[in-house]
């Protein structure tokens, strides 16, 4: 009985942190979609939003404003505007003057992005870690006892319902709204959008924004659950949901969220198999195997070659 | 008769939903010049990428001499003796001209790494003959005279006589040239069909080509196909194709 | 005007929403709980000049831009020196020249300074076995510090486990690192640059954990210490001489000199410095150094004419990582001490940011980014907290400039002649 309840505690955390990884792997895999690029500095702009999330949180407790809705609405609208300035800043600057360049270019420029904003938010808010404690503890257990049962924190059930209703708002979003048709017929082609009217500079900068705000999300989600933040923590959390984009096959939507989960279960499962110190391992191989062995992902359309 | 040299047979190609060729056959002859022709669109070029290697054919046979050769991989078909140009040039533009040629000879060339790291007999021997044809070729096509120029500054026609010497420097045994005439003055247009002449009868290159002009393949094919929408439409002597009524119909657009 | 002011209000809204809460808010651990403490008033004053100054430049801008072209008497640098510097035959003596300053100059110079210099020459090493694989095969590998890795571990290994000394593992280490290349770049190399670059991520990341854990064979985290100092011809430059050897300074009569084990290793780098320079020229001149330059150009020409690009790419992914690997070996014997910690993806990056900065293809350039990278921060302590900071700023600013680097290098031509 205890193995099934050990399965299951598995994949409820797996599916906890896949849920994050999902939300920030959205801002890789629109950005890929429609100009074909890895935003490398995806990750570092999660890595902002953590702590922006941190000072909402503080700041807040610190005025005496610390009833839980208003800590966690406040960090989640502080998180999300600053963290969208980043992302539309950071397209403005380093991205969109390399716009038709070979490809490695705009690569190599976001490495520098990324390497930039680590040590600028290191330089500003020091190298240590940063912890504050959870805003929402406590849990329940399902089953005969915490020994032998599976246990969900609350903190589980609110990441849970708050990626949900972010997912399920970006996908109204992308299909019933003018904005999001207008991303569809940029992914599609951009350069036929931009003869047929559509203001693709906005639309790229708009994909940016989404996908930092997502990214916001999930900071603020994974910061209450941990409680600790430090300036590298973007660099893995980066790795990891551009790992979960290319799962679920980069440039689709509904793949970032599949590959997202996917990729927290096979972590929450390989670090129960080879070890805790081995879970950035799995993470890394799956990100490789895929790569080799099906480049376009599990729901991505496959590339066919101009010759 | 002899056997072909290289024979289709059936070839179809599918993207998504799309069939882009379907059920092409060809049998070429050694030493013959054979045209494909069609309106744009149907499908001749998706036929020499399969036929090279770029895309790997979705149903039917492709066999050179006899052997199997679809599903091998662009540069192992090229050195079965199969090598192409491109519809829109592909010269490596920021090399010159003689070099263009001497990457193209990289498989006979001596590539050995400690004998080019010290420049021994063997090596220099190798690259002063990679030169030397190189030299030959440039000739051939008259292009001597920019042969240390890059690539990319060469005017248009010169582009596509150096990327056809380019082909001849891998020795090939069948050449496919993607609409060579295209964008050529009537004058370069008559310089490549004598080149293309002379690759046949004096080098005893087999010769595939895809062209619209209509001069140019009539005055030169010993075999023309015709193709509408993927599917083989008529097959034969130029003369034959000249007064087939559904080539024709196809080429007039009457429905 | 209205759209030009709008734009104006929101570009100058963004400088504060972007600087304010990182610079102007700061958290500080007091006890177990964090506070938030305003900034120096200096940082908002900055603050506010830069937005105000976002609004005004971006109000007229384009009057500024219009002035800026319109204005007569620049100092232009003349059109010939740019070619002039970056032909092949300026650069080969302005390399000749700094290897023979090299050279000498150990014989004046202090012991920390020769010792700092030799860090130099093994970034030297690293930039140039990069620069192989990224400005002469176009191929972007970030994993590259894994190779330097394996270097490094393999001398710190058997000379641990083995007692093998410097001159033994240093072929052993190009050997290894080049294999490890050979064999993670077989599979990967089909893969399209971007992805490509990913996966070398990946794999250097990899390697590093796996140095990190494999406790019984690396030393987990600590690491391999005491790794000995190379040996001229089996004579040890340390004070005393273990069991059945001498020293150096015995052997020659000389005076002990502490300097002379920091010298001998740097002249091995230097010398290692000069036999890559060497290969590489010789590389350029080659068939392969040919077909890397075609195949960065068109690959899919390159395939036509039957060149295989796997194997071609290969190549260069393997001699890349055997420079890496000597590399490694080089600094392992002059830490005296290898961990994981020396080969995180940071030093992938600051060795492509040497590539990209000194320019791709050019042996020159890279050299002097190399010096000017290692260098500048040891020199000043305020600069080399800021070190990353830069350099992840002129790797963007390099981008969107002048991608080909600061002293880029003509490739040399082969000529016809008649």
């Amino acid at each position: 009985m205890s193995e099934i309840y050990h399965f299951f505690q598995q994949l409820i955390n797996g599916l906890t942190v896949g849920s994050t990884y999902a939300l920030i792997a959205i801002g890789y895999t629109m950005v890929y979609g429609i100009i074909g690029m890895i935003n490398f500095a995806h990750g570092d702009v999660y890595m902002v939003g953590s702590y922006v999330a941190f000072i909402a949180i503080v700041g807040l407790s610190m005025l005496g404003l610390d009833a839980l809705p208003i800590l966690m609405a406040g960090a989640l609208i502080a998180s999300i505007v600053v963290t969208s300035a980043y992302g539309y800043s950071i397209e403005r600057i380093a991205y969109r003057p390399l716009r038709n360049s070979n490809r490695l270019i705009p690569l190599i420029s976001a490495i520098g992005m990324s390497i930039f904003l680590q040590n600028y938010v290191m330089l500003a808010q020091g190298s240590g870690s940063k912890a504050i404690p959870n805003p929402i503890p406590g849990e329940f257990v399902i089953g005969d006892s915490a020994m032998n049962g599976v246990i969900v924190s609350y903190i589980q059930i609110v990441i849970f319902s708050v990626t949900f209703l972010a997912m399920l708002g970006l996908t109204l979003f992308i299909s019933r709204s003018r904005l999001g048709r207008a991303c569809r017929a940029c992914a599609e082609d951009l350069k036929m959008a931009n003869l047929l009217g559509i203001d693709t500079n906005a639309i790229i900068s708009l994909t940016f924004v989404i996908g930092a705000a997502l990214a916001a999300v999930a900071a603020v989600l994974i910061g209450m659950q941990y409680g600790v933040i430090t300036p590298n923590i973007g660099f893995l959390a980066g790795i990891k949901a551009f790992t979960a984009a290319v799962l679920g096959g980069i440039g689709s939507i509904p793949g970032a969220m599949l590959g997202g989960l996917l990729l927290g279960i096979a972590e929450a499962f390989g670090a129960d198999l080879f070890g805790d110190q081995y879970k950035d391992v799995v993470a890394f191989s799956l990100l490789i195997l895929v790569l080799l062995f099906r480049p376009s992902g599990i729901l991505g359309r496959p590339e066919v070659e101009k010759v | 008769m002899k056997r072909p040299i290289l024979e289709v047979r059936d070839l179809c190609m599918r993207f998504g939903g799309l069939l882009a060729v379907n059920g092409v056959k060809l049998n070429v002859y050694e030493r013959q010049v054979v045209s494909i022709i069609g309106p744009n669109g149907a499908g001749k070029t998706t036929v020499f990428n399969c036929l090279t290697g770029f895309y790997e054919p979705s149903w039917g046979e492709i066999l050179l001499d006899g052997e199997p050769i679809h599903g091998l991989p662009g540069h192992r078909i090229a050195r079965k003796g199969i090598v192409r140009t491109f519809q829109n040039v592909r010269l490596f533009k920021d090399m010159t001209a003689v070099e263009n040629l001497l990457v193209a000879q990289h498989r006979h060339l001596n590539t050995h790494f400690l004998a080019g790291l010290f420049k021994t007999p063997a090596f220099r021997h190798s690259e002063q003959d990679a030169m030397a044809l190189a030299a030959h070729w440039l000739e051939q096509v008259e292009l001597s005279a920019v042969a240390n120029r890059p690539a990319g500054t060469l005017a248009y026609g010169q582009q596509r006589r150096l990327e056809i010497a380019r082909c001849m420097m891998t020795r090939p045994r069948i050449l496919m040239l993607d609409e060579p005439a295209a964008g050529l003055n009537p004058r370069e247009t008559e310089q490549l069909k004598a080149l293309i002449a002379l690759l046949r009868d004096t080098h005893g290159v087999t010769v595939l080509l895809i062209e619209h002009d209509m001069k140019l393949v009539m005055s030169i094919s010993d075999r023309i196909v015709v193709i509408n929408q993927g599917c083989p439409l008529a097959e034969g002597r130029p003369d034959e194709i000249r007064s087939n009524p559904a080539v024709i119909k196809a080429y007039l657009g009457e429905s | 005007m209205s759209a030009r002011l709008r734009l104006a209000f929101f570009s100058a809204l963004l400088v504060p929403l972007v600087a304010f809460p990182i610079l102007g808010l700061k958290l500080v651990t007091v006890g177990i709980n964090l506070e938030i403490q305003g900034a120096a008033p200096l940082t908002w004053w900055i603050i506010a000049a830069c937005t105000l100054g976002m609004f005004v430049w971006q109000l007229l801008r384009r009057r500024l831009a219009a002035g800026w072209a319109s204005s007569p008497n620049l100092p232009r640098i003349p059109a010939g020196t740019g070619n002039f510097l970056t032909r092949p035959k300026t650069q080969r003596w302005g390399i000749l020249a700094l290897a023979l300053v090299a050279l000498v100059w150990p014989f004046f110079a202090s012991r920390g300074a020769v010792d700092l210099a030799t860090l130099i020459m093994i970034y030297v090493m690293l930039g140039l076995g990069l620069n192989i694989v990224v400005g002469l095969a176009g191929l972007l590998d970030l994993g590259y510090v894994g190779f330097y890795a394996v270097g490094a571990y393999t001398y710190a290994m058997l000379g641990e486990y083995y007692g093998l000394g410097f001159w033994t593992c240093l072929p052993i280490a190009g050997a290894m690192a080049a294999l490890f290349g050979f064999l993670l770049g077989f599979p990967v190399l089909r893969l399209r640059g971007d992805y490509l670059a990913i996966v070398t991520l990946g794999f250097g990341e990899i390697i590093r954990i796996l140095l990190r854990n494999l406790t019984e064979f690396t030393g987990g985290p600590n690491g391999i210490s005491g790794i000995e100092k190379p040996t001229l011809f089996g004579l040890t430059f340390d004070r005393r001489a273990p069991e059945g050897m001498q020293t150096f300074h015995e052997f020659f009569g000389l005076a002990y000199n502490a300097s002379n084990k920091v010298i001998f290793l740097y002249l091995i780098a230097l010398g290692l410095v000069l036999l890559t320079l060497f290969t590489i020229n010789r590389l350029l001149r080659m068939p392969i150094g040919r077909a890397w330059e075609a195949l960065r150009e068109d690959e899919i020409a390159c395939r036509a004419l039957g060149l295989n690009p796997t194997l071609i790419k290969l190549s260069a992914f393997t001699l890349g990582a055997t420079f890496a690997g000597f590399a490694g070996c080089l600094f392992a014997a002059r830490q005296g001490l290898v961990s994981p910690n020396s080969f995180e993806f940071i030093e992938s990056a600051i060795i492509l940011a040497i590539v990209v900065l000194g320019g791709m293809g050019s042996q020159l350039g890279v050299i002097l980014a190399a010096i000017v990278m290692i260098l500048l921060p040891e020199l000043t302590r305020e600069f080399s907290e800021y070190r990353m900071l830069i350099f992840g700023s002129l790797m963007v600013l390099m981008m969107i400039w002048r991608p080909q680097g600061l002293l880029p290098m003509q490739r040399p031509h082969l000529e016809l002649k008649r």
